[in-house]
């Protein structure tokens, strides 16, 4: 068998990152084809969290500006599941490390950024397909519209993407550290899932204690709500701190900022990381 | 084709190479043997560019580990401890997705995805997912992932550990026809029977340093000649055998009553034993067994590194 050479230019070495980043993301989708039941979760997780806070507290939360409920929590819910991809990114990328996987990849002519590139890809456009359930599901079972023009619409699910991307970058990293899937899995749902209520996804932050309500004002959870209401013309409540009163920037600047800290990061770990 | 100087790794306090040698000629085995954490998995880790040397250089099929590790890549197969294969994906699209990451057309990784898992008996497990593998179907099909671009040089990292004794020697088969081939293998293993079996050269790490190194049976004449050891009937004849043979061999005898056992190292293995032989004929003693052992590499190895636990204490 003829020996391959890696490319000598930039360009060459380019078209390999982008072609193994391809190769990795076709082996994500393999691996969802060969377990719809892990898709179904993706998809299910979502329709309980809107019939379970939009019927259930719903009926017992009143807005203060007045407005649906139901139409108020779909962003929530939205920037929730957003935030938790992170928790999938993990684990999937420690399970990989366990399997001894990574030291595979680690040690063939793969372009260094490429796996970690490939998986996050394919996680996003797996995120993208659950929000497209979701969404799916607000319009039939909660009543939820957008009320803004198709193309501040589909900006709010950009925003949402945006966040959602960053948030798979900072799973990856913390995946590279942990040993297996549960630790990975306690490692971010452990402070991401309390964290995603500690933002006004699912109240107004009003009746927050004084000392409570910076944290959740300064939350990115937060900016990422009011970006995605004002986009899609949902009720809101009243923005009291910067990030919320210019919520679309402050999603802009929160994503961003944690790509240009975690992307950099999660490629260097990877360079060196061992399965042990 | 495999060369290294001084290898030297840190891990935080700790010092997991302090300076290994190796050198192995092309399409020879060399199997690094030693105890755990003696840093045999750090040295295949650094030939394999998974971890860069604090110091030292090593060269791979004509490559520098460090400077040139992405040509590096490509010349090497690695199957470490684990079988590294996605347990959801089919056997055969595992093979192809590891030969699409050696940017091979899509053509050429499918084919050369069937023909190693005909090779390695594979075939018609192909297509099922590999979570319903046996033990060593997972070995095999690891082993296949790390041959897809027939390397000329393979590094394999406890090969054997979990497998039941058929798969083992059908593993050792498979490794023995690469080798006739020219390929040249670097194994690690706890296992040394299988050291014995297959390797041209062993090489014993401890502590990080290069214990011994040699061939085989080079490693065992280093522990002497054998040893004859007898068992007796009853422990009186015990007693008086450990007289008897004290008459006639000059090595020290080790006696483990409980078993009415005693053991003494010989220079000249089959000369001994006959003269054992007739002088506890001549004194009648109950004899169950006699016999002439020749030392295992388990011995060489207790010893060479019990030897270098008391140098370093």
């Amino acid at each position: 068998m003829t020996m391959l050479e890696p490319p000598a230019t930039r360009a060459g070495r380019l078209g390999w990152a982008v072609i193994d980043s391809l190769t990795i993301a076709g082996r994500t989708y393999s691996r969802l084809r060969a377990q719809p039941g892990e898709l179904a979760g993706f998809l299910v997780f979502p329709i309980i969290m809107t019939v379970l806070f939009g019927y259930v507290f719903g009926s017992a939360i009143t807005l203060p500006g007045g407005g649906d409920y139901r139409s108020y929590l779909m962003p929530g819910i939205f920037m929730q599941v957003a935030a938790l991809t992170a928790v999938s990114a993990a684990t999937s990328v420690s399970e990989d490390m366990a399997l001894g996987l990574i030291d595979r990849f680690r040690a063939q002519p793969i372009a260094r950024s490429a796996v970690l590139a490939g998986r996050s890809v394919a996680d996003l456009s797996i995120h993208l397909l659950s929000v497209a359930m979701m969404a799916l599901c607000g319009v039939l079972i909660a009543g939820w519209r957008p009320h803004g023009s198709p193309l501040e619409t589909l900006a709010g699910f950009g925003l949402l993407a945006l966040f959602a991307y960053a948030m798979i970058w900072i799973g990856t990293y913390i995946g590279l550290f942990v040993k297996n899937g549960a630790q990975a899995d306690a490692a971010t749902f452990g402070w991401l899932f309390p964290l995603t209520f500690l933002a006004n996804a699912f109240v107004p932050l009003e009746g927050l204690p004084s000392w409570l309500r910076p944290i959740a004002d300064w939350n990115p959870m937060s900016a990422v709500v009011s970006a995605a209401r004002l986009m899609f013309g949902n009720p809101g409540s009243a923005a009291a701190s910067w990030p919320l009163r210019h919520p679309v920037t402050a999603t802009i600047c929160w994503s961003v900022l944690i790509l240009t800290v975690f992307v950099p990061l999660a490629v260097r770990r990877y360079r060196t990381a061992t399965s042990r | 084709m495999i060369h290294a100087e001084g290898l030297r790794k840190r891990y935080g306090e700790v010092d997991a190479l302090k300076g290994v040698d190796l050198d192995v000629p092309q399409g020879t085995v060399c199997g690094l043997l030693g105890p755990n954490g003696a840093g045999k998995t750090t040295v295949v880790r650094v030939l394999t560019t998974l971890l860069r040397p604090d110091g030292g250089t090593a060269r791979v099929a004509g490559c520098d580990v460090v400077a040139d590790a992405d040509r590096l890549r490509h010349r090497i197969g690695l199957a470490g401890q684990h079988a590294a294969v996605d347990e959801l994906l089919t056997g055969r699209r595992n093979l192809v997705l590891f030969g699409r990451l050696y940017h091979l057309p899509r053509r050429t990784a499918r084919r050369r995805a069937d023909e190693l898992l005909e090779r390695f008996g594979l075939a018609e497990a192909a297509s099922r997912p590999v979570k319903t593998y046996s033990g060593g179907m997972r070995r095999r099909l690891d082993l296949a992932a790390s041959l897809i671009v027939a390397p000329p040089v393979l590094f394999l990292d406890e090969p054997t550990t979990g497998l039941d004794p058929r798969s083992r020697l059908a593993l050792w088969d498979l490794l023995r026809e690469l080798v006739s081939d020219g390929t040249t293998v670097l194994l690690t293993t706890q296992y040394l029977d299988e050291a014995d079996h297959l390797a041209d050269q062993i090489v014993v790490v401890d502590s990080g340093r290069v214990a011994a190194s040699g061939s085989p049976s080079a490693l065992k004449s280093k522990v002497g000649d054998g040893r004859v050891s007898i068992s007796f009937r009853a422990a009186g004849d015990l007693s008086t055998g450990i007289e008897v043979v004290r008459g006639v061999l000059p090595g020290e005898p080790e006696v483990d009553r409980a078993e009415r056992r005693l053991t003494v190292p010989v220079e000249d293995g089959a000369a001994s034993l006959i003269k054992v032989a007739a002088a506890l004929d001549a004194a009648g003693i109950g004899v169950d067994d006699l016999g002439l052992r020749r030392p295992t590499l388990d011995e060489v190895f207790l010893q060479l590194t019990e030897a270098s636990e008391v140098t370093a204490a």
